[in-house]
């Protein structure tokens, strides 16, 4: 089933964390095998934040195998050294879980698509997200569960999105969970409810063009798809736009850059999506009960129609 | 329906004796005989009285503890019940078997409504999927938007979205009228069987996709039909109809209905093409 949910700030900042882990637990009904949250912090844009995990979640209920924990020692080691050979400074370093980093870079390049092939060729290093904003943190459990295990609830941005995942399509790992980065994009991230029925067809045609699929979510399909088309030059709304008939199923999903956040919900209009629209805030997820975290009172909302898309920015 | 005594051969299971009873199809429904009114009992019904009102508060209530709730302030005689606090949770409300008087003070979640019968509702709020599944008799008013699903599978009565609603309204209704205030999805009347839906914003694709019968009346404009959907002619009787509903339902009733499209079954799909001229009559 999976819910979405996601909601931004404009023209101020806000706890996101909090909020979105409020907004993601009301949905917990529709899924708690894992839980993924896209923040956009406050940074000084100045340096990268690299996500990675060097292994992967083997706890209750997951489809993993177990490694020991020097493995993902020898893994991060390699990875540090990788960093090095492409002159990209480590200025912060954290190791929140044995399998989860997040490094903070001082790296000048406009195209992390050379950047980020160095990295995952690195056997069991996946990078989670890649941006001067973007933190992806995703991990198994309800939202509640990973918002303490990563400390999510004091982190202040703009806007955010988040997944809460019941698995049918894939495993139950960290790799297959929601949000999906938008390879090799600065900033974009992407989560998804509902199925695409002409994945392998897609994901064919764009490895030929030399895009990564790191999982076989059929969500995965949507974040590369915009990248590519955000590669040949379209903007966010209009890469969306064409996703409703480039992409088979039934979806909806979000989309969030550095400064923006979007949504798309297919011809058939069979996924929910519920939303809430004020000069200051706009509020999105697969129910009510989400936004009702973040706003108690009584409010507006409605259900945007089959195949519209709509993009906000900060 | 076959008539089991007019066939001779019988059946394995019949012949090993499993079946002990003679179906006579129709014949075995036992009818409401209206002097036998004072010994009907009608299961989970309640005398109300309107003029007894209460509110509840179901900010911390789950919703099974809501409704039994409800169903609890019926026992007592309430008629009239104003709901403080649904914070937009879902299932609020359903099961309804009882003339009552039920005010939402806020937004539903999805299957609000559901599998009622008689009550008298008005949301002051939006409703969620599926609003109203299944409901059999009464009235249900949404003062804002609604969800998509709005009024699947009802029977009867009128259900009211002054705003707009999403995809697959009315789809597989069997009879009541649902009628929108603003614009309504895709899919709208999916398969509906009977009843009526109208509609004064503007309509999505694939209107009345499938539908085997009853009619639909769009105010603005017409995304595209569906399958075996096509146009009617506007009757001088379907404008007194519509004048009619939209004023006792309290929306559009300055409407200038006869600008209105109506679309109705061409009954030209295969299962009508397959059925002999007496089971047609009998299908539709």
């Amino acid at each position: 089933m999976c819910g979405i949910a996601g909601l931004i700030h404009r023209g101020k900042s806000s706890n996101v964390g909090s909020e979105l882990q409020g907004m993601l637990q009301a949905l917990k009904h529709r899924g708690e095998d894992s839980t993924g949250y896209a923040l956009y912090g406050d940074t000084e844009g100045k340096n990268f934040i690299m996500r990675f995990k060097v292994g992967e979640n083997v706890g209750e209920g997951s489809s993993s195998v177990m490694e020991d924990v020097s493995v993902y020692d020898e893994r991060k080691k390699i990875v540090d050294q990788t960093l090095a050979e492409m002159g990209a400074k480590i200025v912060k370093e954290e190791r929140t879980l044995p399998y989860s980093l997040r490094y903070e870079i001082d790296f000048e390049t406009k195209d992390l698509l050379d950047f980020s092939q160095r990295i995952e060729s690195i056997p069991g290093v996946e990078i989670l997200s890649m941006g001067k904003s973007l933190e992806v943190i995703k991990d198994l459990g309800n939202a509640k569960m990973v918002c303490e295990r990563y400390s999510l609830d004091k982190l202040v941005g703009t806007h955010a999105i988040g997944h809460a995942r019941m698995a049918t399509e894939s495993g139950v790992d960290i790799k297959s969970a929601h949000p999906f980065w938008g390879y090799p994009f600065s900033d974009v991230s992407v989560v998804h409810n509902g199925q695409l029925t002409n994945y392998w067809n897609n994901r064919r045609v764009l490895e030929n063009k030399g895009m990564r699929f790191m999982s076989e979510c059929d969500s995965e399909l949507i974040a590369v798809y915009i990248a590519q088309k955000m590669r040949e030059g379209a903007s966010l709304e209009e890469g969306m736009k064409d996703s409703l008939s480039g992409l088979d199923g039934v979806f909806t999903y979000f989309v969030a850059t550095k400064n923006s956040l979007g949504m798309a919900k297919d011809t058939m209009a069979a996924k929910p999506l519920v939303l809430y629209e004020s000069d200051d805030l706009v509020a999105m997820g697969s129910e009510e009960i989400a936004i009702r975290s973040v706003l108690p009172h009584e409010i507006d909302t409605y259900d945007p129609f089959d195949g519209e898309v709509k993009v906000w920015q900060i | 329906m076959a008539n089991i005594k007019t066939i001779n051969k019988k059946s394995k299971a019949q012949s090993m004796g499993m079946h002990t009873e003679v179906l006579t199809g129709r014949t075995q429904q036992k009818f409401f005989n209206p002097d036998e009114a004072e010994n009907f009992y009608y299961f989970g019904t309640y005398d109300v009285d309107f003029n007894k009102r209460t509110d509840l508060d179901v900010m911390n209530m789950s919703a099974p503890e809501a409704n039994k709730e409800i169903d609890n302030l019926m026992s007592q005689g309430y008629g009239t019940i104003v709901i403080k606090n649904p914070q937009g949770k879902h299932s609020l409300g359903v099961g309804i078997l009882n003339k009552l008087n039920l005010i939402f003070e806020g937004s539903l979640g999805y299957f609000g409504m559901g599998s009622c019968d008689g009550p008298i509702v008005r949301i002051n709020g939006r409703v969620g999927w599926s609003c109203a599944e299944n409901l059999m008799a009464g009235k249900v008013v949404i003062e804002k938007n609604a969800g998509s699903c709005f009024g699947a599978a009802i029977r009867g009565g009128d259900l009211i979205c002054k705003g707009s609603v999403g995809a697959r309204t009315g789809i597989d209704m069997k009879g009541g009228t649902i009628i929108i205030g603003g614009d309504a999805g895709a899919f709208t009347g999916f398969m509906m069987q009977r009843g009526r839906i109208i509609i004064l914003g503007d309509v999505g694709i694939n209107l009345g996709d499938s539908m085997y019968d009853g009619t639909i009346f769009v105010g603005g404009e017409i995304g595209s039909y569906g399958s075996d959907a096509v146009d009617s002619e506007l009757t001088l009787s379907d404008q007194d109809w519509l004048r009619r509903k939209l004023k006792v339902a309290e929306i559009g009733e300055d409407f200038d209905v006869s600008k209105m499209k109506k679309i109705v079954a061409g009954k030209k799909l295969w299962n009508y093409d397959n059925l002999e001229p007496t089971e047609k009559k009998g299908a539709i």
